[in-house]
């Protein structure tokens, strides 16, 4: 099934997705990994607010090549988001709702979306320079001396994901292994 | 004697390094290719052809095929009748890295410290392993490793009774549990033998090998293709969706070893198995 999503999303919205499902997704998300999570967990453990209000929001687990003059950003493909577990369940708490990147969640996470209804969603790794066809703004919102690490807030159009673990727990990289293991 | 002046080495080293991030080399192409033949899984074939389109899209944009313009890895082999003119090899190897990335538009993915953790801004250090050669020739192969499937890597010694059964376990366990984290179709290295850092350098070193080619050694070549066959029935597939196509090719190195060791290393590479090299 295919769905049209902007941000901010509501739970209802994220309810709707399911694992398999395809999310094109159009709008603004947030590029942020291991250092600029760090920093955001750092911020809230201090009592201090987060650069941005991630009620509602995505959070793309991306960290782009520099872009030339005259191009909006370089390659943008998806980073491993494991190394965001750490971080991700207080962001959950505090109302994100959105996540995408690739590869495995550990069960805190998966635990804290389905408490809260989150979603994650898959992008290609590897294609980076297609993903970044679809990015067509972008703009450093904090933590500018991480370089390629820095918080940004991106606009993207027409930003084709998978959903890979939805709202119920319901997880697609188990899914599609168990159908082609033969081993 | 053959003199060699640094500033050609800097010239070569950025020219590599630039090359090797935007153009897929020919070999995963024809892989790629023949994956999507092969890919049962509908989406499977959608991430085939679209990692195609990627590489296209890169070679003509002159961009990047991934954001993660990995960590420099150099293989200089030295002839032992060069003598370099202008400074160290090693300083001209890493400015020829600075160029490269900053002129390429490449990501720094480097941190100074491993516990400190702040970016250097031009990618180096690279990491540099020197083979001293006869000849009067500095042949120089990049091979930018992304950290996505460097992280999945892993070593293992093995003892000898565990034999060629506990190499293929290994070999399929560390695949088993990479999933797809390391944006498979992956493109295995093995080095079987040699102390701890020598397998690791051999399965790294796998990895420069074309994808179409076989090891000599026959049960070598062998193993690679049992290897090959054996992952692509884990069901991983293109992304991790599941699918037919988890791996394009198994590359194993051997080595000899101690008469009480078994040292085993695998090194996942991400598709594009990015490398180039300049011979001066």
């Amino acid at each position: 099934m295919l769905h049209e999503i902007s941000s901010p999303l509501t739970k209802e919205m994220v309810k709707n997705l399911k694992a398999g499902d395809t999310v094109r997704i159009n709008g603004t998300v947030y590029a942020a990994r291991d250092a600029a999570h760090k920093k955001m967990i750092e911020l809230l453990n201090k009592g201090m607010e987060l650069p941005f209000d991630v009620r509602g929001q995505i959070i793309y687990y991306v960290g782009p090549c520099p872009e030339r003059e005259g191009q909006v950003i370089g390659s943008a493909g998806p980073t491993t988001s494991s190394r965001m577990d750490a971080y991700a369940p207080a962001l959950i708490e505090l109302g994100l709702l959105g996540m995408i990147g690739k590869g495995l969640r550990n069960d805190k996470v998966i635990e804290a979306m389905k408490t809260h209804s989150a979603v994650y969603l898959g992008a290609i790794g590897g294609a980076g320079a297609l993903t970044a066809n679809c990015i067509v703004g972008q703009e450093i919102i904090a933590f500018p001396e991480l370089g390629p690490e820095a918080l940004r807030k991106l606009q993207v159009k027409d930003f084709e994901t998978v959903v890979i673990i939805d709202s119920y727990g319901t997880n697609l990289y188990e899914i599609g292994r168990k159908k082609y293991n033969r081993a | 004697m053959k003199t060699i002046h640094t500033e050609d080495i800097i010239k070569a080293v950025e020219k590599i390094a630039v090359e090797a991030n935007y153009y897929l080399n020919s070999d995963i192409y024809e892989a790629l290719n023949r994956g999507l033949e092969q890919e049962e899984s509908e989406i499977g074939k959608d991430i085939l052809s679209k990692l195609l389109k990627n590489a296209e899209i890169a070679g003509k944009r002159n961009m990047a095929i991934c954001q993660d313009t990995g960590m420099a890895v150099i293989f200089a082999s030295v002839g032992q009748d060069v003598h370099i003119k202008g400074g160290s090899l090693t300083d001209a190897i890493n400015e020829g890295i600075r160029r490269g990335y900053g002129k390429g538009y490449l990501r720094k993915s480097v941190v100074k410290d491993p516990i400190e953790r702040v970016n250097t801004g031009d990618n180096t250090p690279a990491i540099i392993h020197y083979d001293i050669v006869e000849g009067d020739t500095l042949k120089i192969i990049i091979a930018p490793k992304g950290f996505g499937s460097e992280n999945m890597s892993a070593l293992k010694m093995l003892k000898p009774s565990d034999g060629i059964e506990g190499v293929k376990n290994f070999i399929i366990d560390t695949v088993n549990n990479a999933g797809p984290n390391p944006c498979p179709p992956i493109v295995v290295g093995v080095g079987i033998g040699g102390t701890m850092e020598k397998a690791a350098i051999l399965a790294k070193k796998a990895l420069l090998r074309p994808i179409d080619i076989r090891n000599d050694i026959e049960y070598v070549s062998t193993l690679e293709k049992e290897m090959l066959s054996k992952i692509n029935d884990l069901g991983i597939g293109p992304s991790g969706l599941g699918g037919r196509v988890t791996a394009l090719a198994v590359n194993i190195e051997v080595f000899p070893t101690h008469i009480a060791g078994l040292p085993v290393a695998v090194n996942i590479n991400c598709h594009a198995t990015r490398h180039a090299e300049a011979v001066l």
